[in-house]
């Protein structure tokens, strides 16, 4: 008797707990409120002056809240599958030509985007190789890809990516640890595209790459920057975006865009089909392209903003001037946005990286 | 002689490799420069804009919050679980177990985008909500996994015969069954505590916009560097850890296992 008493009472215990839950989450999804005066940002970690989003709270009473992914492939499932609905998001070009592809990107509405004349015409330009008609994008930071050397290890003005074949330089140079970043360089010494499709090129590539292998000290990303401020290396490739800080904290670094062209990033603002606060979410991106805001973040990231009249403010001439951070894009012929290759495009080039990385 | 060097050189080798992370990592929380490649001086700057830094400081209670809420209730939700489990025939049992064993085979990307997939399909906004529920399903397993082996030590007839000593079944529970599964409990417990703690690619794909943890937090710093705000977090937490065990370890009379008991009775 006793004993079924025990088991009758434990599907009671777990149905307490069962409702205590779906109180406890109900309880968690009302009190997002009014939805009308938030807005949902999903950006990189560490892009933007936190102090500009409570000055948007301030001037314009809506609610941010402010989300961050690391990489454009962790951010694209989440927004793919619309777990969370985000109002504007600032993937980089390829992935932006992606979401188009996708069908996930909304036409931003330009009436509500005044400030996008503060916008350089050099950059929306480059914008069109991933968003054709700029309508789904509003530039917010670019960079470079380049060389960058050590004056007291390395001899003479580098102006060309051969100079990471360069035997003098064996087991000083650092290449980035990225497909596409690395066959960049090797396309480009070859007189390439680096968005090309073409077997005979990519293969060529490859093999340039595993020549180049003996040479190089290390495959790598973030370390550029303390390898390189360390003197552990005398050449590397980075973003010219970590060039100006490398080069304050050791001042023989010198940054260069090769001859032979390279590689502009842009990360742009973008709005989802799913937003719920589409306004809201023009009125953020308007707000990031004023000039003073744009200072502010430009300031906080120090990657180069496409603002040129946030250019205009900074007040420490040698930035202002620097050909580092504002290079004039218009004055090379062989500059490149990545494109989005497709599934198979994407597959071919990893199985070649693959190829280069287990010689 | 030769033997007795060699297991001492073994020793602290292990520990080496065990530690000497840990302490580079403690190192740079006190370097004045930004990047590692230079030593810029002796500093406690980090440390103070820790604790100015809210993002951070709310990361962490996140964590510590989802960590305990998720551990506790997988603690109860298991237990009760092996209760059931142990009343079942041999077979089903052993079908149960299998089938509770799976998702900590599984792999943690396979879990976390199920689940995100799972809680779209429900129309669960995402949010702190959806974390603890996901952390709650992954810590179940492990408290199954501590506690089955102390139910299967357990002799039913202590339990029986509480009853016919006019026990009612959750005071017999509570006072007869619940102190001999107590350790089982404890280090289910402990085991889903850390699992919490620790995970990232579960709470990245199952967490709403605007809530982070720690691991969520460092992770979207990789683009520009790790703070080194997080290094000086790093050594707090290992500080305290290190202070809570050796407290433990100090007195043994917080050690309330029975079995520990009876040892230092016996050695009295």
């Amino acid at each position: 008797m006793k004993r079924n008493k025990t088991k009758s009472m434990i599907p009671s215990i777990l149905f307490m707990l069962c409702v205590v839950f779906s109180l406890g989450l109900t309880g968690c999804g009302s009190s997002s409120g009014d939805e009308k005066w938030e807005v949902v940002v999903y950006n990189w970690g560490e892009y933007l002056d936190p102090d500009t989003l409570d000055l948007f709270e301030e001037e314009t009473g809506i609610h941010v809240i402010y989300d961050e992914f690391d990489t454009n492939e962790a951010m694209f499932p989440k927004v793919e599958a619309g777990a969370a609905s985000y109002d504007v998001i600032c993937p980089s070009d390829y992935m932006i030509q992606k979401m188009i592809d996708h069908d996930l990107l909304a036409e931003i509405d330009f009436e509500n985007i005044p400030n996008i004349k503060n916008i350089g015409q050099q950059y929306l330009e480059q914008s069109r190789e991933f968003d054709p008609e700029n309508k789904y994008s509003v530039p917010y930071c670019f960079g470079t890809v380049g060389i960058l050397y050590n004056k007291s290890m390395v001899e003479g003005p580098v102006d060309s990516w051969s100079i990471l074949w360069d035997e003098t330089y064996a087991d000083n140079i650092l290449m980035q640890d990225s497909v596409r970043d690395a066959f960049m360089t090797a396309l480009k010494l070859n007189g390439c595209s680096m968005n090309t499709l073409d077997e005979g090129e990519l293969e060529a590539a490859k093999n340039s790459l595993i020549d180049q292998k003996p040479l190089v000290q290390a495959y790598v990303i973030d370390q550029v920057r303390d390898k390189m401020i360390g003197g552990e290396a005398a050449i590397g490739v980075i973003y010219s975006g970590e060039a100006i800080y490398t080069q304050r904290e050791n001042p023989d670094l010198e940054y260069v865009i090769p001859k032979e062209g390279t590689n502009v990033w842009i990360d742009s603002w973008v709005i989802p089909k799913n937003a719920p606060n589409k306004e809201n979410a023009e009125a953020f991106i308007n707000f990031m392209c004023r000039e003073d805001i744009a200072l502010k973040n430009f300031e906080y990231i120090t990657y180069s903003t496409p603002n040129i009249a946030a250019q205009e403010l900074i007040e420490d001439e040698e930035i202002k001037n620097s050909d580092i951070a504002f290079p004039d894009l218009t004055q090379y012929d062989n500059l490149e946005t990545f494109h989005y290759l497709g599934a198979e495009g994407d597959e071919l080039y990893n199985n070649l990286w693959k190829e280069v990385k287990s010689q | 002689m030769i033997k007795n060097t060699a297991k001492k050189l073994y020793l602290s080798l292990i520990l080496i490799f065990l530690y000497a992370p840990i302490l580079v990592l403690i190192l740079y929380s006190f370097n004045a420069s930004r990047t590692r490649a230079k030593w810029g001086g002796f500093t406690f700057k980090w440390y103070g804009k820790l604790f100015k830094n809210q993002e951070i400081l709310g990361a962490l209670f996140n964590t510590l919050f989802i960590a305990l809420v998720s551990s506790v209730t997988a603690a109860v939700i298991g237990t009760i679980a092996c209760i059931a489990i142990m009343n079942l025939k041999k077979r089903p049992r052993a079908v149960i177990l299998g089938i509770t064993n799976i998702p900590m085979l599984n792999a943690d990307i396979v879990t976390g985008i199920s689940l995100m997939l799972l809680f779209i399909s429900m129309g669960i906004k995402f949010g702190l909500g959806t974390i603890l529920l996901s952390h709650i399903t992954f810590c179940i397993p492990y408290v199954i996994l501590s506690v089955m082996p102390r139910m299967k030590q357990l002799n039913p007839h202590i339990y029986e015969a509480a009853l016919d000593l006019g026990a009612g079944p959750v005071y017999g529970f509570f006072k007869v069954v619940f102190p001999e599964i107590f350790p089982g409990v404890l280090s289910g417990f402990l085991m889903a505590f850390t699992m919490s703690l620790d995970d990232f690619i579960i709470t990245h794909f199952t967490k709403g916009a605007g809530i982070d943890t720690l691991s969520t937090k460092i992770y979207t710093e990789v683009k520009k560097g790790i703070k080194p705000e997080m290094y000086a977090l790093s050594t707090l937490i290992f500080l305290t850890v290190l202070i809570l065990l050796l407290l433990v370890n100090q007195q043994p009379g917080g050690n309330k296992s029975p079995s520990g008991k009876n040892i230092s009775e016996k050695g009295v």
